[in-house]
């Protein structure tokens, strides 16, 4: 079979990852005080805490026959550079994110506002967002998932860190 | 349905660059990836297979079976290769992950008889890769 075969059944998909680092604090207002500590436990300390980040994006498109690639590589990062990490690395995600002044930055939810932020780069299609928090919590949201792209209320860090 | 994954390394060198255009193109596309004696890297290639546990073997095919189709169809054509000239599966192809990716698909799709091949994700490092799949097939995920 020669490698042009076949193509038109098969997906493939660019994955590439990045790097950040963020505080953020785990603080509902429509909880009481006590609720918080509750729920989230040592997340909801007031001044907050820190996580470096590791975001592992997929898009999907077709392979261009003169570059081979599905989206230059330059363009991709110089995207994410400036739509995610320049505005999150080394920031305070709650105090400097406008999307989580009222909305607590749960991993959940900051795959969802990183989702939103990247659906329009142009020269192809995202499929996934996942975020490690840490190496052992990791949250993903895929493009199949846009339609409830709702506030996820819970969230996993809790205890098990 | 059960997926197995599988997990081989190999290193090859490569260079970007297509012939159809200028030198001063060439560079503006492919940036340092089109220095004109190559560079390379060491992959990771991730093969999945599905399928239902024989009820005998309990096995969705003999790992002894799949690292043979592996050592054959992509370590011997590829590990310790200069992709752009020593592989003519890549031949008139720009070797990039998605390429790469896509022809050891094309390799290995119809060697795999036990289960059925479900996913190959090719690492040119660890924040750079490549996952092939049948589409709509609900892949993988990390």
């Amino acid at each position: 079979m020669g490698p042009g075969a076949n193509t038109g059944a098969l997906k493939i998909e660019l994955g590439r990852r990045y790097r950040f680092a963020a505080s953020h604090r785990l603080h509902s207002a429509r909880l009481s005080e006590a609720e918080n500590h509750r729920l989230y436990g040592k997340c909801s300390n007031p001044y907050g805490h820190g996580h470096n980040y590791v975001l592992e994006i997929g898009v999907s498109g077709e392979v261009d026959p003169a570059t081979g690639m599905i989206a230059n590589l330059a363009d991709l990062d110089g995207f994410v550079e400036r739509e995610v990490l320049e505005p999150f690395d080394h920031r305070s995600l709650n105090e400097e994110v406008p999307a989580f002044r009222d909305k607590v930055p749960t991993t959940e939810n900051l795959c969802v506002e990183i989702f939103q932020r990247l659906k329009s780069f142009s020269a192809a299609k995202l499929e996934r967002v996942r975020v490690e928090e840490t190496s052992n919590n990791s949250f993903e949201y895929a493009a199949d998932d846009l339609t409830d792209a709702t506030e996820v209320g819970a969230h996993s860090e809790g205890n098990t860190l | 349905m059960i997926l197995l994954t599988r997990k081989i390394e190999f290193s090859a060198s490569h260079r970007y660059d297509n012939p159809a255009l200028s030198p001063e193109e060439n560079r503006r596309v492919f940036g340092k990836c089109n220095n004109p004696h190559g560079h390379g890297h060491n992959y990771t290639l991730e093969v999945t297979v599905e399928g239902e546990p024989d009820p005998v073997t309990g096995m969705v095919l003999d790992l002894s079976e799949l690292k043979k189709i592996l050592e054959r169809e992509v370590m011997q054509r590829m590990d310790h290769r200069h992709l752009n000239y020593e592989v003519p599966e890549l031949a008139g192809l720009i070797p990039t992950c998605e390429n790469v990716a896509r022809v050891i698909w094309q390799l290995l799709e119809p060697k795999i008889t036990q289960g059925r091949l479900h996913r190959v994700r090719l690492y040119e490092s660890p924040d750079l890769f490549a996952d092939c799949y049948r589409n709509g097939a609900r892949k993988a995920t990390a």
